[in-house]
């Protein structure tokens, strides 16, 4: 069974999408929100997960995983960055930097 | 032997023998078997698994680790850990034969961790309550890890083998290639019954159901056929090993066989 025309070598599954991409959260303790860490590739959920937990907390990173399939992400459109993001930068009243803190309450 | 009278009839001297014989059975399934899957360091099939493979290496070389300093010593000789790695020859090795088979392929290595994952696992769960506080100590991590090899490697055996054309073949095949070596870990002689009396080795029936229906649960998902268990191919734990061993031990205790005593 090892003649090549019997047993064509498979396309690679990754570009062949089987391997599909998964973004990996990771929450570093209790009572903290999952991060972004990076992505992987895996066949479904349980293999993402697993390879989640190989790629992202070999040096005790986290105490609980999400994955997520990339395909599932809408993110904001690079071009409308400007009108997006910009018009916040005028508004620095928006940020809490305006109190007098009392000596009492020590370092926020 | 140093350090004490071989001929005495102290059965607490007899033990230490016994647990010594055991030390270096598992340490050697395991630095073998750890060694192999090293092997496949950057070689694995995707970036993903290029990390869990050496990941379970670690697992079991740290498992080895405990073994040999345990060993070191109940021996009393002055040995350390990295000579009984580095400096003892293949017929010296009590590693099952299992241990040392090549890789082959992705299938047949992810078969083969699954099922000596599926074997230890039960084994280091009855060796956490052991009446011997570093054995037990080691099983309660252990048992975790080889917990999670049995997930790593047997969500692959399922999908492998209940996949492609191509890949239910190669899970077959590998599945032909392994079950002759299954029999020897379930093997047992004079020592290994001494060592269940002590409760320094769970009741070996009890390690065969639990593997039994590890790989039961698994193999039907896998579309695998039920696990037929033969005497099969053994000599392993007598120091009887294939030419295999040979070639891996060349490479693993190549630095120190070319500079002895050399440390990183």
């Amino acid at each position: 069974m090892s003649d090549d025309a019997k047993n064509p070598k498979p396309e690679n599954p990754v570009s062949q999408n089987l391997m599909p991409l998964w973004e990996v959260f990771i929450r570093p303790r209790t009572g903290l929100a999952h991060s972004h860490v990076g992505s992987v590739h895996a066949s479904d959920e349980v293999m993402a997960v697993q390879a989640a937990r190989d790629v992202y907390t070999r040096r005790g990173e986290g105490v609980s995983i999400w994955v997520v399939p990339s395909a599932s992400i809408t993110a904001s459109d690079p071009d409308q960055r400007d009108e997006n993001f910009e018009p916040t930068a005028s508004k620095i009243y928006r940020h809490p930097s305006f109190y007098d803190i009392p000596d009492d309450v020590g370092h926020m | 032997m140093t350090g004490r009278d071989d001929l005495t009839d102290d059965p607490a001297v007899d033990l230490a023998d016994d647990l010594l014989a055991l030390l270096l059975r598992i340490g050697d399934d395991h630095l073998i078997l750890g060694h192999r899957l090293s092997e496949w360091c950057g070689h694995a099939p995707m970036l993903e698994e290029d990390l869990a493979l050496p990941n379970m290496a670690l697992d079991l070389i740290g498992t080895a680790r405990m073994c040999y300093g345990y060993a070191a010593e109940i021996e009393g000789g002055g040995r350390s850990e990295d000579d009984y790695a580095f400096l003892r020859d293949g017929t010296d090795f009590r590693h099952m034969l299992m241990a040392e088979r090549p890789n082959g392929d992705f299938a047949h290595t992810m078969l083969r961790q699954f099922l000596f994952a599926a074997w230890m696992h039960p084994l280091w769960d009855g060796l956490t309550g052991a009446p011997d506080a570093r054995l037990a100590d080691h099983a309660g991590k252990a048992v975790k890890e080889m917990a999670y090899h049995i997930r790593h490697s047997g969500e692959w055996v399922i999908r492998l083998g209940d996949g492609t054309t191509e890949s239910a073949h190669r899970m077959r095949a590998a599945l032909d290639d392994l079950v002759p070596y299954i029999g020897e870990m379930f093997e047992s002689d004079d020592t290994a019954a001494r060592l269940v009396a002590a409760g320094l080795l769970p009741d070996p029936t009890t390690v065969r159901a639990a593997f039994d229906s590890t790989v039961a649960r698994t193999f039907t998902m896998a579309q695998l056929p039920p696990l037929e268990i033969s005497t099969g191919i053994s000599g392993g734990r007598a120091g009887r090993h294939g030419e295999v061993l040979g070639h891996l031990l060349v490479e693993m205790q190549f630095m120190q066989r070319a500079y002895p005593g050399l440390t990183w």
